[in-house]
């Protein structure tokens, strides 16, 4: 062998054996764990330092850090973490380096405002967050719109919902369904249909499959809500009539009150217990039902 | 153009494009637009606006880069490698080499971002699926990186007429970044008062205003370029390009080449 020849020979082995090592060396470093750390810190807290540390090029920045916020927000919730500090002051910076890009807004009140672990339980920061998008663009209805929801959803203050949608409603550009919203939460802020129309119209105007996914989940356990409290007053009035709780859904269907065995959204039939309650068969199978639960559980929040 | 203008000119531009650097600059440019693609992946929401602002941004900083290193050769270079003195030696007069050097390097940089653009447009096409009328800002923001561009080269050609090509470079890249901030050098300036609000009203004034040109964001959100904004820039960018040379002229026309 030439001595040109050894020493390529040397070189690749020494080259394949170090990549070799790295690649075992990265594993180590993976399991320490680190990188969830690092991932987990904001070094600069201040839009107005990041400004200026941006040269102008702030879209850039802000589209990074709402990437940082989304990515953060995925990750501590897949590690079904209760801790979302960090995701506040990361749409705070984005917003205000970018006060018109309107996804952080959109989305990230969406984040923060329910409860651990399908979001950070700030509603507070959620409404600062769309007031603050308001304020920079108030020719913008979805974000009227996400205000009215907040309001609806997690303060249940109806009043406040039904001003926000109507101000959204005298905007030149808008959704026909937001005075309509507007004149219902006036008037029947508490019925089912009502939350049907909200996340219906979140459906109609979202291109984001995972929002998509997730507003089809609330419509389905609406609508496992809306039956479980319908047959219950069935039951009811089956007792009232007959004296007894009926044994089956067949009681209810032979003295005429449903027709054939009523299904939940999966299409696997209710259930009806010994002490007249409605149950839905697999609870892990519906999201976010308030009703049709076992005993002493609560909604089924394990998916966002 | 004076002839002997032009002919410097093509000569600038056909040397900088035999350099390997500058291909690999662009390269570089143009994957990161590719990536911006990617970016917007795992963002939500942005990916159209992920590939405007990454894939300008890239444009813009690529370009001030080739700009400047370019830029602060171009004289020394041929001091160092005494081919000066065969140029002049030729009814070349000092004043036509600095400005057909600067023709050159503008040349130079118009064509890079031209091929920068192709990459920025191509990634956009493939996010957006089409190309309409709302992507017309991002054209009028391209036309003001190119001015940027111009004032840098001139800049840049201005610091190679009389320092090395090291501090040169700082000195182009230091008024970049100043410059960049002027907005807020000007908010300063307003607030500052006597003799250091005179100061720095004066400098707010020499210093380049780079961030007039900076319409990225802007056009990311399609947000319409006014007719007038087009125009005052591109005086602006004339007439500042204008002084840098003027300065390199005079500088160059006194200085020794012994």
């Amino acid at each position: 062998m030439t001595p040109s020849r050894r020493v390529s020979r040397i070189a690749m082995i020494v080259l394949l054996a170090s990549a070799a090592c790295s690649v075992v060396t990265l594993h180590a470093i993976d399991r320490l764990g680190l990188q969830s750390q690092a991932q987990q810190t904001l070094y600069v807290r201040s839009p107005k330092t990041l400004r200026r540390m941006s040269l102008g090029f702030t879209g850039l920045l802000a589209d990074i850090y709402w990437t940082r916020a989304v990515q953060y927000f995925g990750y501590q919730h897949n590690q079904r973490s209760e801790d979302f500090h960090l995701l506040a002051p990361l749409l705070q910076v984005t917003t205000e380096l970018d006060p018109r890009l309107l996804p952080p807004y959109e989305l990230g009140a969406n984040f923060l405002a329910p409860q651990p672990p399908n979001g950070a339980g700030s509603p507070d920061e959620a409404l600062r967050l769309l007031q603050y998008g308001i304020q920079h663009n108030r020719d913008q209805w979805h974000l009227y719109y996400e205000l009215g929801f907040l309001y609806f959803t997690e303060f249940k203050d109806y009043g406040k919902a039904s001003a926000a949608f109507w101000a959204g409603a005298q905007l030149p550009v808008t959704h026909e369904f937001m005075s309509v919203l507007a004149a219902r939460m006036a008037q029947h802020a508490g019925e089912f249909d009502t939350a049907r129309m909200l996340w219906y119209t979140t459906y109609q105007n979202t291109n984001q499959p995972d929002v998509k996914y997730n507003a089809v989940q609330h419509l389905a356990a609406l609508r496992v809500d809306e039956d479980v409290t319908h047959l219950e007053q069935l039951v009811d009035k089956y007792r009232q009539q007959t004296g007894n709780l009926p044994t089956s859904m067949s009681d209810l269907e032979r003295a005429g009150f449903i027709r054939g065995t009523p299904a939940d959204p999966n299409g696997k039939p209710y259930k009806l217990m010994p002490d007249g309650r409605i149950e839905v068969q697999d609870p892990s199978l519906i999201l976010y039902i308030t009703k049709g639960l076992p005993p002493g559980k609560g909604a089924s929040l394990t998916k966002p | 153009m004076n002839s002997r203008i032009a002919y410097v000119a093509f000569n600038t531009f056909r040397e900088a494009v035999r350099d390997r650097v500058l291909y690999n600059l662009i390269a570089f440019a143009l994957l990161i637009s590719a990536a911006a693609v990617l970016v917007g992946e795992i963002s939500i929401d942005v990916e159209k606006l992920v590939v405007i602002n990454l894939g300008l941004t890239a444009v813009s900083l690529f370009g001030v880069v080739i700009a400047i290193f370019i830029g602060i050769g171009l004289v020394s270079k041929e001091i160092d490698k005494k081919t000066l003195y065969t140029v002049l030696s030729r009814p070349v007069r000092r004043w036509e080499f600095v400005v057909g050097k600067f023709f050159g390097l503008t040349g130079t940089l118009v064509v890079n971002t031209f091929f920068m653009a192709i990459g920025v447009f191509l990634a956009l096409l493939y996010v957006a699926r089409h190309l309409g009328k709302a992507d017309l800002p991002v054209l009028a923001a391209l036309y003001f990186i190119v001015l940027e561009f111009l004032v840098v080269c001139a800049l840049a050609l201005f610091f190679s007429s009389f320092s090395t090509p090291i501090m040169s470079a700082l000195f182009t890249f230091a008024l970049f970044a100043v410059g960049s901030l002027s907005d807020e050098l000007r908010g300063f300036a307003r607030m500052a008062t006597g003799v250091q609000g005179v100061f720095l009203t004066v400098c707010a004034y020499v210093v380049p205003n780079f961030s007039a040109f900076n319409i990225i964001n802007q056009s990311a959100h399609g947000d319409g370029v006014p007719g007038r904004l087009i125009l005052y820039n591109t005086l602006y960018a004339l007439l500042y390009s204008t002084i840098a040379i003027s300065g390199a002229v005079l500088i160059f026309q006194r200085r020794n080449l012994k």
